[in-house]
């Protein structure tokens, strides 16, 4: 190939070349045409073409057949999914782009601290290189309901049973009419009387370890005594009566009450009796406490339609806290030394010189982490599909996620879906002129 | 903070300050490690999800593997590797991530070029529509193309597919390696040019060399990128899906199917992991220079 290049045959600094001759002309657009097409005709037909196509279905009835004006629009608007989308919209995007810089900018300050840095770089950063469905698929085993599968209530478990034991029998009743509702033994006790406290409702395997043939209690002078017991035997028992078979309950915690004071308490052994001693006078009471049918921690509904959307946004910042670090990462070692230096030899304090010297000169770094959040939060899709259970995907939803759901999940409201996306474009206009104004600056 | 330690002047109340830092360090050491440790569980929790039998993923948590070892099997995983669904899935997605890596990386760089290096009227308009172009979500484009992909028999095919991450990956590729072609010295250039090399030779010989190191932050972007694909596998094919809707399906009995979704969900993320952990160093580059500038 030889060479035509006006600038080869006139190598002057400047670029604009002397009035070329009538062929040269022609191969100054041919030349960067050449260069320019594959990615010209890609861009007009799948991008160019699209876009234009979209704000004018939107126009169109579903079928793209008859013109509607704005009647898309207004369904849209009067759709109660969609406010419930616009207003996650607005959430997503007051909370996730904030928490995001912020942590990152918090992240990428400590870890300049560490020895470790760079391996808790790769872990924080990490997350960013899987799929956000698989992402969603991690977080959706670890939102699971039952403390007993999902991480995150096995954790909250933990903490809550360090401050409130779960009973001995959540689900234990009352065998008789001896027990009230509240577990309180009917008959007024005096000393020497026993307690027969029956309960039924317990499975074998709910029966407290060591637990032992039930004890008939014997009377006592000068003592209450009695005996919390499975009121069942194989083949059914008769009920509030101590019969052999059935097993004793241990570890159960009764209070001796005298009008409505617990004046002692008591806790069975292992064959289920209790003694409460030097007690005179009457009118006493046994109950048994309620600690005993606490329920057991059910864990936080994750998944469920109140929390759905925090829920989202806590995985979709377990994917983007590391960017944020990094690129803030990035700014902070930009920062020169001595400027730092000289406002420590000022006096100022470090917080003072984080605040008054660090934050102003990372402003264009955290605007730009911040802003691409926004904008990505936008457009988030397959977290949303991933980690919502179809049940609470109308509690979930975005204006992306209807704009696919109306379209394409075999609805076929194009008109619908194209009024979503026309409208979803609208929000990301003031972002393109501000990108197409400030390149034209640059240039 | 290391020019604070050095300008001490003395020794003894160097080591002092550095005990005094290191006390003062233990928490932040304690709290970034608690931050670490949240950072893995979550994907802990994937990986042994995916070794775990149907009966015990869908009942217990997988921490319950820590009293049980023996529960573990790479059963999951062979049952995957003879699922045809899946492991169509997985070519589709290797097929559309191979070539929507190398059509945009190849047409973004002969774009890039001209941009930069060669004048012709309107560079300026074609440069800020392609500024323009960065900004459209693609939620713009499904509809039409989803029309245009069933009438021209591109829907449910790798080519469709193809060609659509590649059309969506021009406005940032070309952005990024004009702005790095434009930092080429001129005088580079204009040696070559000087020496009679055409500009398709000066294309070749010195920019595409040259600038590696933009065009391989470009290229794992977007391995990534399309490997990760969700929406537009989802919208733009049927029996021809990546691996990630193909799974979609699974969701709706998300307890009884973790032994398929699991494994193909951990599987589908050593890929990109592996590219990610490799490198990592252009990955932050052009990360930096793609959300800086």
């Amino acid at each position: 190939m030889t060479s035509t290049s006006v600038r080869a045959e006139f190598p002057d600094p400047v670029r604009t070349p002397p009035a070329p001759p009538d062929r040269s002309r022609l191969r100054s657009f041919t030349l960067p045409m050449s260069f320019l097409a594959p990615a010209a005709i890609l861009l007009g037909v799948w991008l160019l073409y699209p876009a234009v196509a979209t704000v004018v279905r939107a126009f169109f009835d579903d079928r793209g057949e008859k013109f509607v004006w704005f009647e898309n629009f207004d369904r849209m608007f009067s759709d109660p999914v969609i406010h419930t989308a616009i207003k996650n919209n607005v959430i997503w995007i007051l909370v996730a782009p904030v928490a995001v810089t912020s942590l990152g900018l918090l992240f990428a300050v400590l870890i300049e601290r560490i020895a470790w840095a760079s391996a808790l770089k790769i872990v924080l950063f990490m997350p960013l290189a899987i799929s956000l469905f698989a992402v969603g698929v991690i977080w959706r085993i670890m939102y699971r309901d039952d403390p007993s599968q999902g991480a995150l209530n096995a954790g909250l478990k933990v903490a809550h049973d360090s401050f409130s034991q779960e009973g001995v029998l959540p689900a234990a009743r009352p065998s008789s009419d001896a027990l009230t509702d509240r577990f309180v033994f009917t008959r007024q006790l005096s000393p020497g009387d026993t307690a027969l406290m029956g309960l039924t409702a317990i499975s074998e395997s709910a029966v407290p370890a060591g637990a032992v043939q039930a004890a008939d209690p014997e009377s006592k002078s000068g003592a209450i005594t009695g005996v919390v017991w499975r009121d069942f035997s194989p083949g059914g028992g008769e009920p509030g009566v101590v019969e052999s078979g059935e097993l004793g309950i241990p570890g159960v915690t009764v209070n001796l009450l005298r009008g409505s004071d617990t004046v002692q308490s008591a806790t069975t052994e292992n064959n289920g009796s209790f003694e409460f001693t030097g007690v005179s006078g009457s009118g006493y009471q046994t109950q048994i406490a309620s600690k005993t049918f606490a329920q057991p921690y059910k864990g936080v509904n994750w998944l469920g339609e109140s929390l759905i959307t925090p829920s989202i946004i806590i995985a979709f910042l377990w994917t983007s806290v590391g960017f944020a670090m990094v690129v803030i990462g990035a700014g902070l070692s930009a920062i020169p030394r001595d400027v730092l230096e000289a406002a420590r030899t000022d006096g100022g304090s470090e917080f003072q010189i984080f605040r008054r010297v660090t934050i102003p000169l990372l402003m264009p770094v955290l605007t730009v982490v911040f802003v691409t959040q926004m904008i990505g939060v936008l457009k988030i899709f397959d977290l949303i599909y991933a980690i919502a259970p179809g049940s609470v995907q109308n509690d979930a939803t975005t204006l992306a996620f209807e704009m696919w759901k109306r379209s394409f999940s075999g609805q076929n409201k194009f008109g619908f879906g194209a009024a979503i996306a026309a409208f979803l474009m609208l929000l990301f206009l003031p972002y393109l002129i501000y990108q197409v104004r400030s390149q034209r600056k640059n240039a | 903070m290391a020019t604070a330690e050095v300008t001490q002047p003395a020794l003894r109340t160097r080591s002092m300050g550095s005990l005094r830092h290191r006390i003062a360090n233990a928490p932040v050491n304690f709290f970034l490690a608690f931050i670490g440790i949240l950072w893995l569980l979550p994907a802990a929790g994937l990986f042994i999800t995916s070794l775990l039998p149907p009966a015990v993923s869908n009942a217990e948590g997988w921490w319950n593997v820590f009293k049980k070892p023996s529960e573990l099997t790479f059963d999951n995983y062979s049952q995957m590797f003879d699922n045809e669904q899946i492991t169509h899935a997985l070519l589709v997605t290797a097929q559309v991530t191979i070539g929507a890596t190398v059509l945009p990386v190849l047409f973004a760089a002969l774009a890039g070029y001209a941009l930069a290096w060669i004048d012709f009227p309107g560079a300026d308009l074609v440069f800020v529509t392609i500024v323009g172009l960065m900004v459209v979500p693609i939620q713009m484009a499904l509809i039409p193309m989803f029309t245009i992909y069933n009438k021209t028999n591109l829907y449910d095919t790798v080519l469709g597919l193809i060609l659509f991450h590649t059309a969506f990956a021009l406005p940032l590729g070309i952005f990024l390696l004009r702005n790095f072609f434009i930092g080429i010295p001129r005088d580079l250039m204009e040696a070559a040019r000087i020496d009679g090399a055409s500009e398709w030779r000066l294309f070749f010989k010195v920019v595409l060399p040259l600038g590696l190191p933009a065009i391989a932050a470009l290229a794992i972007f977007q391995v990534l990128f399309v490997w990760n694909d969700f929406l537009v596998g989802f919208v733009l094919a049927q029996d021809n899906t990546p691996i990630a809707p193909t799974l979609a399906g699974q969701l709706r009995q998300f307890g009884s199917n973790l032994d398929v979704i699991a494994p193909a969900s951990f599987f589908s993320a050593v890929i990109p992991l592996t590219v990610f952990a490799l490198f990592q160093r252009y990955f932050v580059q052009g990360l930096l220079a793609g959300s800086v500038k």
